[in-house]
C-alpha cells in the first residue's frame, strides 16, 4: 500500500468516534474503542515497515512526553510515534525538573498546560497520577503507566500481537504469569483479553496475586504447570524487585526453579504456543534465556515493532 | 445572664434517662436548673418570657473523642478558635484533642500552654490527650502520672499505634496503677505496611496497597489478651471492620473496655472512594459494604460504644496530589451529628441510642461531667431540628480546612442552636 492509501483510508476511519476524551486504563474503554485503535493500528505496521515512514496527521500539534519513572522502550515508542505522524514531539526528563525542587504534579500540569500542547503522555510511579493530571489539563492525556494500576498502550500492542500470530484473540487461553501484584501490565491485559473474549489464567505464588483477582473473571494458579495447560500464549511478566519493599519471596533461584518459563513447563501450553514479556527482561529468573531469544516462539521483538504502531494510532485518535 | 425557659420540645438525655416532650430551664449563672417534662407552659412564672422550642428536639452538648487540632504546629489546618467554631455548629460542647501536634504532646511543659491556649481561644470545653509515648515514637512511656495531675484525660498515640508487645503490656500495668485511661488506634504495622485503603478488589482495581481488616483484629486481639491481666482502663479508638466488631461482642463478655467507631465507617464504604478521591483516604481505611453493616449493627446492639468525628483538617495543598501522596483524614466535627441521623431517618439505629453514643457514653468513659442534663451541671447543650434537609458543601463549612468527606452529601437533621454554659454560642 503507499502513503496516499494510507492516508485515504485513515481519513475515512473518521466519522467512527472514540467515546473517552483520554487514555487512562483499558477498563474505561468499551469494545468498540479497542477495535477502533487495534484497526487503525494495523495501517501503522506498513507504514512502519515501509522506506518513507513520515505522515504530516499530527502536524502542527504538540506532543509532551511526562515521565517521571525510568523507560526506555515505551518513551522512545511514544516519542518515535508522534515524530512519524508529524507532530512537535517534546519529552521532558522528570529527573531534572521543577519536581526536584517540590513541584506538585498539579502544578507541573499547569504550568504545561499553559502551553497549549495538544496531548500528554505521563507515566508516573503512583496509581492514579493520570487520572489526577487529566482532571487538571484540556488536552488529551495518555497513560503510559501508572502505578501498579494500568498500562494501557501495552495491552494493546500485546492484543495486536496476538491477532497478528493468531488471527483472534476470542477463545484462546492465555497464561499471565509472575509478579501480578505489582504489575499494571497485567491488570490492562486482563481487562483487556477478558474483554475480547480470551480464557485468562493467572499463574503467580500467592504473595505475588492481587487480593480478589480472580473477580475479574480469570482462573488463578499457583502452579505454573497445570496454569499453562493447553494455552496458546503464554505471557511472563517482569519480576519487579524495585516495588518490593520487604521479603515476596525467598530467592531468585528459587522463584525461577517454579516460575521461570524453562522448555519443561513451556511443554504443557499448547504446541504452536507463543511466548510474550512486555520487557524489560529479567533473563535467568522469570526466563529461560534460550526461550526468550527462539524466534519460532518468542515474539517479544514483534511486540516493541508494533508498540510503534499502537502508539501511532492512540495519538492520532486522541489528538482529534 | 438572664435566666431562660424553653418549652415545647423533645428532650433526649440518656445519662438521665430522660426522652419526653418537655423543657429545660437554665439559671443566671448557666447551670441547669430543671428539666423534663415539669417545665411546661402551665408550670412557668407568668411574667417569664419562654422560647417555645415547637417540638425541636433538646440534647446534651456532644462529646467528640477523637478530635485533631493545628495547635501547636499546624495552625493553618485548625486552630482551637476554628475548631470550637465548627464544633459549635455541629452541637459539639466538649472535644478531646489528639495529641499528634507539633510538637506532640508529651510532656507536662506543653500541657501548660495547651491549656492556656484552649481557656483563651476556645469557646468549648477542650480536654487534651497526652501520648502514651514521647514523641510519638512507640519506645518510651511518658509521665502518665504527673501528666494526669495537670489535667491529661486520657493517653493515646492518636494515629499510631503501640505495635511493641512488651511496651503495651508495662502500658496497661502503668495506666491501671494511676488509674489512666488509655486509647489504642488498632494497626498492625507490617501488615499495613504501604496500604491506603481496604485490601480488596477495589485496591486491585485501583493499583494501591491495601491494609487487610486483620491488621486491625490482631491489635485488638493482642491487647485484650493483655488486658486479662493488666486491667486498666482501655478504649479502642476506631472498629472499621466486621471481625473487629465480632472480636469484641465475644470479649466484652469477660473483660472490661469500650470501643468506639468513626462516622465516617459507620455511612461510606469503600465504593465511595471512586475514581482516587483522596478525601476518602481514611484511617482507619473504608471497608466494604458488609462492615459498615455489622459497625451499624454493633452500634445498635451496644457492641460498639462510642461515635467519633475523627475529625482531621487538613490543607487543600496536602489533598491535591495523587493518593499515594495524600494526607489521611477528613474534618468532621461539624457534621457529625448530621450524619449520625442519617441512622436515625433510615431505621438503623433508635435516636436515643445513637444521642447516648454522642453524649453520655464517652462522658462515662472519660469520666468527665459533661453530656448530661444533670441538674446544677454547667448548662451545655443543643437544639435539632431534626428533619431539615441540608446538603454538605465545602464552601459552608465553618473549619479551617475543607477536607470533608461527604461533599454534596443530602443530610436530614441540624443544629440551630448550641449553647456552652447557659450561653448561646451558635444559632443558624
Amino acid at each position: 500500500m503507499t502513503i496516499e492509501l494510507i492516508l485515504m483510508a485513515t481519513k475515512s476511519n473518521k466519522a467512527i468516534k472514540i467515546s473517552q476524551k483520554h487514555l487512562l486504563g483499558i477498563q474505561d474503554l468499551s469494545i468498540n474503542d479497542v477495535n477502533l485503535i487495534l484497526d487503525e493500528s494495523q495501517k501503522f505496521i506498513k507504514l512502519n515497515q515501509s522506506k518513507n515512514k513520515r505522515l504530516n496527521v499530527l502536524n502542527g500539534k504538540t506532543q509532551i512526553n511526562l515521565f517521571f519513572e525510568p523507560s526506555t522502550r515505551t518513551q522512545s515508542s511514544f516519542e518515535l510515534a508522534g515524530k512519524r505522524l508529524g507532530a512537535d514531539v517534546m519529552s521532558m526528563n522528570m529527573g531534572n525538573s521543577a519536581i526536584k525542587k517540590g513541584e506538585t504534579l498539579i502544578d507541573t500540569a499547569m504550568t504545561l498546560n499553559a502551553m497549549h500542547p495538544d496531548i500528554i503522555v505521563i507515566r508516573h510511579q503512583d496509581s492514579g497520577a493520570c487520572n489526577l493530571l487529566s482532571q487538571k489539563v484540556n488536552c488529551a492525556v495518555l497513560n503510559a503507566g501508572d502505578g501498579r494500576r494500568e498500562h494501557p498502550t501495552q495491552a494493546l500492542l500485546d492484543a495486536l500481537t496476538i491477532i497478528n500470530r493468531k488471527d483472534k484473540i476470542q477463545g484462546l487461553r492465555i497464561a499471565i504469569c509472575g509478579d501480578i501484584l505489582h504489575s499494571r501490565v497485567a491488570r490492562s491485559n486482563i481487562y483487556l483479553l477478558t474483554m475480547l473474549g480470551a480464557e485468562v489464567n493467572i499463574v503467580a505464588p500467592s504473595n505475588l496475586m492481587p487480593k480478589e483477582i480472580e473477580k475479574f473473571g480469570v482462573n488463578t494458579f499457583t502452579d505454573m504447570k497445570k496454569g499453562l495447560k493447553d494455552c496458546d500464549i503464554v505471557m511472563m511478566l517482569r519480576l519487579q524487585n524495585e516495588r518490593m519493599t520487604s521479603s515476596f519471596l525467598s530467592s531468585n533461584r528459587e522463584y525461577y526453579e517454579y516460575y521461570g518459563l524453562t522448555p519443561d513447563k513451556l511443554d504443557h501450553a499448547k504446541q504452536d504456543a507463543i511466548i510474550m514479556h512486555p520487557g524489560p527482561m529479567n533473563r535467568g529468573i522469570e526466563i529461560d534465556t534460550r526461550l526468550a531469544d527462539d524466534i519460532n516462539k518468542s515474539v517479544i521483538k514483534e511486540q516493541v515493532e508494533l508498540g510503534v504502531a499502537v502508539r501511532m494510532a492512540c495519538l492520532k485518535i486522541f489528538c482529534e | 445572664m438572664k435566666k431562660q425557659y424553653f418549652i415545647n420540645g423533645n428532650i433526649i438525655d440518656p445519662h438521665n434517662s430522660i426522652n419526653e416532650n418537655g423543657g429545660l430551664i437554665v439559671s443566671e449563672d448557666g447551670k441547669i436548673e430543671a428539666v423534663g417534662k415539669k417545665v411546661n407552659v402551665n408550670n412557668l412564672p407568668t411574667r417569664e418570657k419562654p422560647i417555645d422550642l415547637k417540638g425541636k428536639y433538646l440534647i446534651p452538648g456532644i462529646v467528640d473523642m477523637r478530635v485533631f487540632v493545628g495547635e501547636p504546629g499546624y495552625e493553618y489546618k485548625e486552630n482551637f478558635r476554628t475548631l470550637s467554631n465548627a464544633a459549635l455548629s455541629g452541637g459539639v460542647t466538649s472535644v478531646v484533642t489528639m495529641p499528634n501536634t507539633n510538637p506532640i504532646i508529651d510532656n507536662v511543659s506543653i500541657v501548660d500552654f495547651l491549656k492556656r491556649r484552649g481557656r483563651d481561644k476556645s469557646k468549648i470545653n477542650i480536654f487534651p490527650c497526652a501520648s502514651l509515648t514521647q514523641n510519638i515514637e512507640g519506645t518510651n512511656m511518658t509521665e502518665f502520672g504527673l501528666l494526669a495531675k495537670k489535667g491529661i484525660i486520657a493517653f493515646t498515640d492518636g494515629v499510631k499505634t503501640i505495635q511493641n508487645t512488651s511496651l503495651m503490656s508495662r502500658i496497661m500495668n502503668s495506666a491501671k496503677d494511676l488509674d489512666c485511661l488509655i486509647m489504642q488506634h488498632a494497626e498492625d504495622y507490617h501488615l499495613s505496611k504501604n496500604g491506603m485503603i481496604n485490601s480488596g478488589i477495589i485496591a486491585t482495581k485501583l493499583g494501591l496497597s491495601g491494609i487487610p481488616d486483620i491488621a486491625e483484629r490482631i491489635i485488638i486481639e493482642r491487647d485484650l489478651t493483655l488486658l486479662e491481666k493488666n486491667k486498666c482502663r482501655y478504649h479502642i479508638s476506631q472498629l472499621s471492620s466486621a471481625k473487629s466488631v465480632e472480636v469484641i461482642k465475644e470479649r466484652k463478655n469477660d473483660i472490661k473496655f469500650t470501643c468506639g467507631v468513626s462516622v465516617n465507617n459507620l455511612s461510606l464504604n469503600e465504593n465511595d472512594i471512586g475514581d482516587f478521591k483522596t478525601f476518602l483516604k481514611l484511617s482507619p481505611p473504608l471497608r466494604k459494604e458488609e462492615d459498615r453493616e455489622a459497625l451499624v449493627q454493633g452500634l445498635k446492639d451496644k457492641t460498639i460504644d462510642v461515635i467519633v468525628s475523627d475529625h482531621k483538617p487538613e490543607d487543600e495543598e496536602s489533598k491535591r496530589l495523587t493518593f499515594s501522596q495524600a494526607a489521611t483524614g477528613a474534618s468532621g466535627i461539624e457534621t457529625l451529628l448530621s450524619l449520625s441521623l442519617e441512622l436515625y431517618h433510615n431505621g438503623s439505629v433508635k435516636l436515643e441510642t445513637i444521642i447516648q453514643a454522642l453524649t453520655s457514653n464517652p462522658a462515662k468513659i472519660l469520666r468527665i461531667n459533661k453530656g448530661n442534663l444533670t441538674i446544677g451541671n454547667d448548662a451545655d447543650f443543643c437544639i435539632i431540628d431534626l428533619d431539615k434537609p441540608w446538603i454538605v458543601k465545602k464552601e459552608n463549612l465553618i473549619s479551617k480546612s475543607k477536607n470533608t468527606s461527604i461533599e454534596d452529601k443530602k443530610l436530614q437533621g441540624k443544629v440551630t442552636n448550641t449553647f456552652v454554659k447557659g450561653k448561646e454560642l451558635f444559632k443558624v
